[in-house]
């Protein structure tokens, strides 16, 4: 086995299993029926109130899927979160633009949509061009957008995925129109910015979970679970790691010294 | 059979890539066929999503002309922006393919010196970038009033917070403490600043770093388990 392992890489493996175990475990138990006590998000909770308003009043809905293509799992979390978003608005009898600037996007957003109008028995509202690939140009695509918004006004704009400097330029222009914003990211440089702007945010890992949790089956609320419970085991080996250290550090003695060894043995970088 | 097809592909080459990331290079021709398949995987699906990626560039720009043409058709009101935006499109194609102004050739450098695509980014690209840009200047300031308005427990916190990070950085915001003493050097606004970067600020991206971390892995596994379906299915995922 010493032979196949990379070196180096031993902990990060070891880490990583615990935590994919953790979440499988999870999901399984979930498909078994158990309880699945899981938090909900308020800017999803906002989003029907949202979507209906935007509908009532005649206004379109905007989803951006980040900056990103679909190698980027931001961008795949992002379309996790059109599908039950473009039931929503189908339901409501409304219309959902999505300008994307990654071709491949556009095709599996456009895919997306139409299914979501189509399971929604409205397909006869469904346009392809709501769709559209804008440009790879960041901004460029801005520029597009932001003109496309100062428009159309849309009720309602849902920023999701990677974004760079675009962000603030994008959820100023919904802002300008009176739009509601719903934005989350995972790119921490940009969090504050879409807080600052946006009527509600989703912060970091949340964005992970949104459409799991917008679409609520057994099996993603059991991942969540299994998300949640990792959270749990990080913050008690930040805790017993920074005790185990200072008693080390305290005591000298040899086995808080040994302990305190191999916490930095496995939680190491690199 | 449709769904079943890509989902068992995405796992394979999931599962593949993961474990290439943490299997040793193989090192010369004996070495066993699982290592060298590994690192063949690692090698090359990067390259075939590069070449399906060029595929994508084709699919984009028929989409673009393709949807501006049908705008300019029906006479809508943005036709006049789908004019701009297809002549400047289809210019710096043939300026880009022709390779006007640069070294001719296959090989020839389309963004050299001199060549006319240069000067389109010079001249015009980059200056429309740079307006666009700055106009995050304004956004930011208008935001931040929005955002430090002392409304609640939580907004007055950053207002304060970022108070002190912005008087920390600044030469005059040094001088408004100076006069604490030695003893209680650790109250000046500078040291302050620096508190509040290096701990609450520190702690907090790392919970953030911690749970995007997490929260990847959740959704690759539910990917790779089948569990997260495509998101072209439409399918329930269950």
């Amino acid at each position: 086995m010493n032979g196949w392992l990379a070196p180096g890489t031993w902990n990060v493996a070891l880490v990583g299993a615990t935590v994919c175990a953790l979440i499988v475990v999870s999901v399984v138990r979930a498909r078994r029926g158990a309880h699945v006590p899981v938090r909900s998000f308020p800017p999803l909770l906002a989003l029907d109130r949202a979507v209906a308003d935007a509908v009532a009043q005649g206004r379109p809905v905007y989803f951006v899927a980040g900056s990103q293509d679909l190698d980027n799992m931001q961008t795949v979390a992002a379309l996790a979160v059109l599908r039950p978003l473009a039931r929503k608005v189908a339901e409501a009898g409304g219309r959902l633009f999505v300008p994307t600037n990654r071709s491949l996007v556009m095709d599996n957003a456009r895919e997306i949509c139409r299914r979501a109008y189509d399971d929604a028995g409205r397909g006869d509202l469904w346009r392809d061009d709501w769709v559209a690939y804008i440009s790879d140009d960041h901004l460029g695509f801005v520029a597009r957008v932001d003109g496309l918004i100062a428009r159309e006004r849309p009720g309602l704009c849902v920023l999701m995925g990677f974004f760079a400097s675009e962000s603030l330029l994008l959820a100023e222009g919904g802002h300008q129109v009176g739009a509601v914003q719903i934005a989350g990211t995972a790119s921490a440089v940009q969090l504050p910015f879409l807080v600052a702007s946006c009527d509600h945010v989703l912060l970091g890992e949340e964005l992970f979970a949104a459409g799991a949790s917008l679409e609520g089956d057994a099996a993603r609320l059991g991942s969540l679970r299994g998300q949640d419970l990792c959270k749990l085991a990080a913050a008690a080996c930040l805790v017993a790691g920074s005790l185990v250290a200072t008693l080390a550090d305290v005591t000298g003695a040899q086995p808080w010294l040994f302990l305190r060894d191999a916490f930095l043995n496995v939680f190491r970088a690199g | 059979m449709k769904q079943r097809v890509p989902q068992i592909i995405l796992t394979v080459v999931a599962l593949l890539l993961i474990a290439s990331a943490f299997v040793a290079r193989p090192e010369g021709s004996g070495a066993p066929f699982g290592q060298r398949l590994l690192a063949f995987a690692d090698q090359e699906f990067a390259t075939w999503f590069s070449i399906l990626a060029v595929f994508a560039f084709l699919l984009g720009g028929l989409n673009l002309v393709a949807t501006h043409l049908v705008k300019i058709r029906d006479r809508g009101p943005d036709r006049y922006y789908s004019l701009v935006t297809l002549v400047s499109f289809l210019i710096v194609l043939v300026i880009g393919t022709a390779k006007l102004g640069g070294p001719p050739g296959l090989q020839g450098d389309v963004t050299a010196p001199g060549s006319w695509l240069t000067a389109v980014f010079d001249a015009v690209l980059s200056p429309l970038h740079a307006t666009l840009y700055s106009l995050l200047a304004f956004y930011i300031a208008s935001a931040s009033y929005r955002a430090f308005r002392a409304r609640s427990l939580e907004s007055s916190l950053l207002l304060a917070s970022a108070l002190v990070v912005l008087l920390g950085r600044i030469p005059a915001g040094r001088h408004l403490t100076a006069w604490v003493p030695e003893q209680l050097a650790f109250l000046r606004v500078e040291e302050l600043s620096l508190w509040i970067l290096r701990v609450p600020n520190t702690a907090g991206q790392r919970a953030l770093m911690i749970g995007i971390a997490l929260g990847v892995i959740a959704l690759a596994v539910r990917m790779i388990a089948g569990v997260e379906k495509d998101p072209r299915s439409g399918g329930d995922g269950s």
